[in-house]
């Protein structure tokens, strides 16, 4: 396994690249030199960090889930709360490097796609910290499950753009946002939420989110002097769960298990697990897995959660499933609103439908394990965003 | 030779600059496809491009949008869109251009989709999401074979760029005349003349102009400094409007014809 992903291209392996219309070539070839900068520049360092830990309330704490592991009854579990960042989820690690170095770079106007909201939630709340413009575009089928953020963007001061066209959720709103970029490109920063994309977005939405792999890496040696058996984390388009991996991809003893939304079951062909039903294409600007039909037309997605449902993945998430560096399993709507359920009783903790994915992986996975095992669960989000999808899935009128 | 690079040495020697119109394949139907390829032809189109209907089309605009939307409602496939060309090409030697975005071709398989489509007939293939960066894959199987890869320039194209596309570009060199997604539009740039003859001094290709041309107006001034103009959205659009199948096929010949005379007229006039 080459040791340096992503290549100067962006290439990881067969994955990743730069598949976008010419005019913005100039712009990611833009980004990429921005993004090299500030990277190397320890004022940007230490501005970043700095907004991390008072602003977003970083370093989150991994907390020793002990009713939780006691009720399964067998590994030692720990939960890295993203939850408790400001806005209630991960994705504002990621809004915050990158509107940093937008401002490094002069650009004014702020666009993102959104699925869930957290992430259009992320950015509305940076942009209006830093006094920028923000536009979000999300897809009219989720602006209806999660009109709670869609509030919340409003009153962040965004401007929210409802996307009418093909399957009306994620993706399209991706297709919008590109459009959009590709017209206002000398103006605009396009602000990408996930770990996928062009280059060189998959990896810099990677190495801003790896601040949770790192802390938790620093957190589990201090608590329990040694690395885990065990990371578990949902998979949409991957940033929380390359967030936590990415840190310990080197250290070979560390199992990496990405859960994906199963929906309601793989084999009923309505869910969202790119990874493994999918077959290698390019979309939204790079080659990897894809949920597909056999004539290469992108196919809709289901999942309860938002946040999950999207037919892509990201490249890197691709390539280490090839290394065989990270497993892959699910967890299907009714497994995850149960989850939410579960560790709202056990742990006093509601996570996020998403984020509930993995919780719901984490009760098979853990009763097979010993005592001595440890197993580390982002929990990418709250649940406070899911309470009118959770309450109609349980028949609750609220 | 490639039946592109035979039409453009044609153009030069007849003093004229090419028309290529694009529409969809499959907008209402295949049968009405070919049929309306036949109308192009006999309204002076020099070349047509072909859409190939795409999930996500994400450099275009809403009329073409809703044109892929209204192609992908029937069963089409890449090998009924072979067979079309091959219908067509049995009575015609117009270029064909096939125009799409990169997965449907990558899925097909590469090299399959080079063979089979240069044996049906079609002379160029044009990606929107693949620059010369990402097409070594596609030209490995293309350039062994009489089928032109396609690159664009955009006014946000450099000089590296400009050098770029110049080296591996094959047929002509597709320059989008703003920045932005296809679709009709009321002005251009003022500096397209002279972003065009930037485009010329990196390469011996010719270049087409495309992207919003949408009135015979238009093409004509674009028929001054480019060796083609290329009009999508607006023709689409006649043929979404048009009532019947018979008058979408006359609404896309009759349009043709009226570009083609203004490009002709403009051409003579300097």
């Amino acid at each position: 396994m080459p040791l340096k992903v992503p290549d100067r291209r962006g290439h990881f392996g067969p994955y990743g690249g730069r598949y976008v219309a010419e005019t913005l070539m100039p712009a990611l070839a833009e980004l990429q030199r921005g993004y090299a900068t500030v990277r190397r520049d320890a004022g940007f360092k230490r501005e970043l960090a700095y907004y991390l830990k008072e602003y977003v309330g970083r370093a989150t704490p991994l907390y020793f889930a002990e009713r939780l592991t006691r009720s399964l009854g067998g590994a030692t579990v720990y939960l890295k709360r993203e939850d408790l960042c400001h806005t209630g989820a991960h994705k504002i690690n990621n809004t915050m490097g990158q509107i940093l170095l937008a401002r490094h770079m002069g650009k004014h106007r702020i666009i993102a796609e959104t699925g869930a909201g957290q992430h259009g939630v992320a950015t509305a709340t940076v942009a209006a910290r830093f006094g920028m413009e923000c536009e979000i575009f999300m897809g009219a089928e989720d602006v209806q499950r999660q009109s709670l953020n869609v509030f919340r963007m409003k009153l962040l001061g965004a401007k929210v753009r409802v996307v009418e066209s093909g399957s009306r959720t994620l993706k399209d709103a991706m297709n919008e946002a590109l459009r959009d970029w590709v017209t206002n490109v000398r103006t605009t920063y396009y602000l990408i939420g996930s770990v996928a994309g062009p280059h060189p977005y998959p990896m810099m939405v990677r190495d801003f989110q790896s601040v949770i792999g790192r802390e938790a890496r620093r957190q589990i040696l201090q608590k329990e002097g040694r690395l885990p058996d065990y990371l578990l984390a949902c998979v949409g388009g991957g940033s929380n769960s390359m967030g936590l991996f990415f840190p310990f991809v080197k250290d070979k003893a560390v199992k990496m298990l990405g859960v994906e939304a199963a929906g309601l079951g793989l084999e009923s062909g309505k869910h969202s697990a790119t990874v493994q039903r999918g077959a290698v294409g390019v979309l939204h600007g790079s080659k990897s897995y894809l949920l597909q039909d056999d004539k290469g037309q992108v196919m809709e997605t289901h999942s309860v959660a938002a946040g999950l449902d999207y037919p892509g993945v990201g490249p890197e998430l691709s390539y280490l499933r090839d290394q065989g560096r990270v497993q892959f399993d699910s967890a299907t709507d009714e497994e995850a609103i149960a989850s939410i359920r579960f560790l709202a009783e056990v742990e006093g903790i509601i996570p996020a439908l998403e984020s509930a994915h993995a919780i719901a992986v984490v009760r098979r996975l853990a009763p097979k394990l010993k005592k001595r095992q440890i197993i580390i669960v982002n929990l990418s989000g709250r649940g406070d965003k899911d309470m009118i999808t959770v309450g109609d899935y349980l028949g609750v009128k609220l | 030779m490639s039946r592109i690079e035979k039409k453009f040495i044609e153009m030069k020697r007849r003093g004229q600059a090419a028309l290529i119109p694009f529409i969809t394949a499959g907008d209402p139907d295949l049968p009405t496809t070919l049929k309306i390829m036949r109308a192009l032809e006999a309204g002076g189109a020099d070349a047509i491009e072909l859409g190939i209907p795409f999930s996500d089309p994400s450099a275009d605009g809403p009329t073409i949008q809703r044109s892929s939307e209204r192609a992908l409602k029937n069963p089409i496939s890449l090998p009924a869109i072979f067979q079309l060309v091959r219908e067509f090409r049995k009575a015609s030697e117009l270029p064909i251009i096939l125009f799409g975005y990169y997965n449907p071709f990558f899925r097909f398989g590469l090299d399959k989709f080079a063979s089979e489509a240069a044996q049906a007939g079609a002379d160029g293939v044009l990606c929107v999401d693949l620059p010369p960066e990402e097409s070594g894959e596609l030209k490995s199987c293309t350039d062994r074979r009489d089928l032109d890869v396609i690159f664009l320039l955009s006014p946000t194209s450099g000089a590296d760029r400009r050098s770029l596309v110049a080296r591996h570009g094959r047929g002509f060199i597709y320059y989008v005349s703003v920045t932005g997604v296809t679709g009709a539009r009321q002005t251009f740039d003022v500096d397209l003349r002279r972003q065009v003859a930037q485009v010329r001094r990196a390469t011996k290709l010719p270049v087409g102009v495309g992207f919003g041309i949408s009135t015979p107006k238009q093409a004509a001034w674009i028929a001054e400094f480019a060796d083609a103009a290329v009009v999508g959205s607006a023709l689409v659009q006649r043929i979404e409007q048009a009532k019947s199948k018979a008058d979408k096929v006359k609404q896309a010949g009759d349009f043709v014809a009226q570009l083609k005379r203004a490009m002709t007229a403009a051409r003579k006039k300097t």
